[in-house]
């Protein structure tokens, strides 16, 4: 909460050197979003569409992060699970049939698992870092995105122009709205049981304790039985299956398309969202909903205020800065002295 | 003799403790002087106060005829204190010059540096090669290397903390002639140890600290270690008495252990081989550093071997992990306990499911942890232990290190095991804690378990153990029963004035 207002007060700041009335740029980004007599009954439900994939994405990390294990690559496994979750609806069009959708929702989860099990193996057989990996599997998910929107997924019927055809349209794989004007659709819901499950995990399942025995003292875990490469496997598998679906979602619901700059960086901003949510299945929850108040607040501010869009980059920055600098800062004194060696 | 240094009503308080209370002492020059006293009886601060770790919150320090305050160790070495620390700070992949010169405010060059530390160390009878990395050292020349970075300082009081926990009989022979040497020119020593025999053969006057004051002084040579021993526990202690036994069918089997370390500068396993039946105490003694951190890791399961290299109760279990030997019945306590046998922020509860998890039934068959059944098996754990700790919810890091010790210990001997390895059982745990786990173990292996106690302690080894053997750089010695065995023969078996040649010929 510290971190929060401390944001605010820097991004205030920040906002006013840029020569913006610093009170009207937070209340954009902030309040609003909410209660706007204009733009909130747009951006209400846009809260939720956007914090969906975020919360589904971040809680699959935070599995890992406790355990030590950095899946930084979760854009690419979105990614990945939007072109399979896709193509599968692609390869079906324009056939009928209810197996459609369940079959996309498995195809975009082994996707995204495939996608972070290349790291895991990697990291398992040949020691190599799976931060590198997953976040260098990043670019080429992109460059694979590329390839499709405008190769082989392109809408035959659309002119000309990247972009597969707009699976909105094409009902047994669309992914709408599942109350009108809330924004609430099937990601959204799965974030929500993601969220349960994983407190569930954390807090009564062997697998949950294994994995804050792991990330608190390897030692210790490894004492308890625990196999740290049955764990890279598990977390990697998991965040990767949760980054695709995130991704299917996406595509067969408020994207509607596969293109190029279909990915809206998700997959690295779910990161700042676990450690805003402390890494806490509840946590990541609200942090989800306050980083997608940034977002959509932040859009707001930009067409409002012309507040350029890096500023808005920079004050999300800030948010994770403040809340690493207040962790370190409560957990150690800073004295400006020389250590003794002793 | 004149007074070096006079301590007056020393006082130091930490939240919820009384560290020190009143302190008063004399040290004069040239005198071995031993600070007794149990684990928390406040030995430890006195020194750190002494050497400018600690501010004492009231009290004075006079040396030398002048007021001392030293506010930093810096301030303590310049006036002529130093202190050699029971934990070494080395740099192991730096060579001993460059780890003597990280110590120094202004080293020479590093020319001049090693040959002075060739001088001081032959003149003082520890021979070291300033040139060999650290991380090839024994733990006996690693403390070389300490006393040698005191020694250039031309220290008018040595503080020495545990110095012998980690060498052999025949280097702690060494060290005291050193120390005698220094004492014989004028050097005051202020010894802390546990160790109640090294006390009586070395230092002049003892003071014993019981809960932060000074209970007693005396003249350590007069008094038995028995006396010695209630003086700082304030209480008569008994010996464990061991229960009458038979020993059973053999329940665990090694040959031919040879195990690559995980660690660097770790040691390897070679060829480790003994067989023990139910009843009986396999007690392994060794310098630090000999394998014994390798052994326990193979025995547990957290280094794997091939099949036939471990059997328990006749079950190939070489190639098992730490919970499938759980199943076949042995358990072990890890000599680190905080980070290895527990880990340090997570509440008793969690840490009691955390190697209890097999042989207690503490986990469902979906995988859902019976949180009943854990906070069950903790409270007996705290209750049979008497480990003293306000609850089970908090943190393993929140008790001191004999409760934690304890409750360790007790976690394992809980589950009534077949074998029961441990490494260091009583590391720092104060008396009256060590004789309880003793007696423990002893008592399990009355109830049919065999125990693989592995220790530093030849006294513990020798009040516990049926049968000795000793690693050596990886190997172990042809176990032999404990009747008839001299201090002169183990010294032997755990491998003599270790290291030493090595010293003179690279010397």
């Amino acid at each position: 909460m510290v971190a929060v207002v401390l944001t605010m007060v820097a991004g205030g700041l920040m906002f006013a050197a840029l020569g913006k009335d610093p009170v009207a740029a937070i209340r954009t980004i902030f309040w609003d979003p909410l209660f706007h007599p204009q733009f909130a009954a747009y951006s209400r439900p846009q809260l939720l569409v956007k914090a969906g994939p975020l919360i589904l994405i971040a809680i699959g990390l935070s599995l890992g992060f406790r355990a030590g294990i950095w899946n930084i690559g979760a854009e690419g496994q979105y990614i990945l699970g939007a072109i399979c979750g896709a193509g599968v609806a692609l390869a079906f069009y324009p056939a009928g049939g209810w197996h459609i959708f369940p079959l996309m929702v498995l195809a975009g989860a082994l996707g995204g698992w495939a996608w972070a099990m290349i790291p895991a193996v990697l990291r398992i057989k040949f020691r190599t870092n799976e931060i590198l990996v997953s976040l260098l599997l990043v670019y080429v998910a992109q460059s694979l995105l590329a390839a499709m929107a405008v190769g082989r997924m392109r809408n035959p019927e659309g002119g000309g122009f990247p972009g597969s055809r707009n699976l909105a349209q094409y009902p047994p794989a669309a992914n709408g709205e599942l109350i009108a004007g809330t924004g609430i659709h099937l990601g959204v819901l799965a974030a929500v049981v993601a969220v349960i499950a994983a407190h569930v995990l954390m807090q009564r399942h062997i697998l949950g304790f294994n994995i804050s025995l792991a990330g608190q003292a390897p030692r210790a875990a490894r004492f308890a039985g625990v196999s740290p490469n049955r764990l890279v496997l598990v977390c990697l598998g998991v965040s990767g299956a949760l980054a695709g679906l995130a991704g299917m979602f996406e595509v067969s619901g408020p994207s509607g398309r596969l293109t190029i700059d279909f990915a809206h960086g998700y997959g690295f901003t779910a990161i700042i969202v676990a450690f805003l949510g402390r890494l806490n299945p509840i946590g990541i929850l609200l942090a989800g909903l306050l980083m997608a108040l940034t977002y959509i607040g932040g859009e707001l501010a930009q067409f409002m205020l012309q507040i350029p869009r890096a500023a808005i980059q920079a004050f999300q920055g800030m948010l994770l800065f403040f809340l690493l600098a207040l962790d370190l800062m409560s957990n150690y004194r800073v004295r400006w002295l020389r250590r003794e060696v002793s | 003799m004149t007074v070096l240094l006079s301590v007056e009503g020393l006082t130091k308080t930490y939240p919820g403790v009384v560290a020190n209370s009143e302190v008063s002492f004399a040290i004069a020059g040239g005198e071995i002087h031993a600070l007794l006293g149990e684990n928390g009886a406040g030995k430890s601060t006195l020194v750190k106060m002494i050497y400018g770790l600690v501010r004492p919150d009231a009290g004075r320090m006079v040396l030398h005829g002048q007021p001392y305050e030293p506010a930093e160790p810096r301030a303590a070495r310049a006036a002529g204190v130093a202190m050699v620390f029971q934990h070494f700070s080395l740099f192991e992949a730096l060579n001993v010059a460059e780890n003597v010169a990280l110590g120094m405010e202004s080293p020479p060059p590093m020319r001049r540096l090693a040959a002075r530390i060739r001088e001081v160390s032959t003149e003082y009878g520890l021979p070291l090669d300033p040139g060999r990395l650290v991380g090839d050292l024994s733990a006996g020349e690693r403390q070389r290397v300490e006393i040698v970075r005191c020694l250039l300082q031309d220290p008018k009081l040595l503080i020495m903390d545990e110095p012998t926990s980690v060498l052999t009989p025949q280097e702690v022979e060494i060290l005291f002639r050193t120390l005698r040497q220094l004492s014989a020119e004028g050097t005051a020593i202020l010894y802390i140890s546990h160790k109640l025999e090294e006390i009586r053969a070395l230092c002049d006057v003892a003071t014993i600290l019981r809960r932060g004051k000074v209970v007693d002084t005396c003249t350590p040579g007069e008094k038995s270690a028995r006396e010695l021993a209630e003086m700082m526990v304030g209480t008569v202690l008994t010996p464990p008495a061991r229960p009458a036994k038979q020993p059973g069918p053999v329940a665990l089997e090694v040959a031919g252990l040879s195990v690559a370390s995980p660690a660097p500068f770790g040691t390897a396993l070679k060829d480790i081989g003994f067989s023990l039946r139910r009843g009986e105490v396999l007690g392994i003694a060794g310098v630090a550093g000999n394998g014994q951190d390798e052994l326990l890791l193979a025995l547990s399961g957290e280094l794997r071997s091939p099949p036939e290299a471990v059997r328990i109760t006749g079950q190939p279990a070489g190639h098992l992990g730490p919970n499938a030997r759980r199943r076949l019945g042995l358990v072990a306590a890890p000599e680190e306990r905080l980070g290895h046998a527990a880990a340090p922020d997570m509440s008793l509860a969690e840490n009691a499911l955390l190697s209890g998890a097999v042989r207690k039934g503490l986990v469902g068959g979906a995988g859902f942890i019976d949180r009943a059944a854990t906070r069950d098996f903790a409270t007996e754990i705290v209750a049979r232990f008497d480990v003293r700790t306000p609850g089970i919810e908090v943190a393993a890091r929140a008790l001191s290190g004999g409760n934690l010790q304890k409750f360790v210990i007790g976690r394992e001997i809980l589950q009534e095991p077949a074998v029961i390895v441990v490494n260091q059982p009583t590391w720092g745990v104060d008396a009256a804690a060590a004789a309880a786990i003793r007696q423990a173990l002893l008592d399990l292996a009355g109830r049919g378990a065999a125990v693989v106690a592995i220790s530093q302690d030849l006294d513990e080894l020798l009040e516990i153990a049926d049968i000795f053997a000793a690693l050596n750089e990886g190997r172990l010695t042809t176990p032999r029963p404990v009747e008839g065995l001299t201090v002169e023969g183990i010294g032997l078996m755990m491998g003599g004035a270790h290291g030493m040649e090595v010293a003179h010929a690279h010397g």
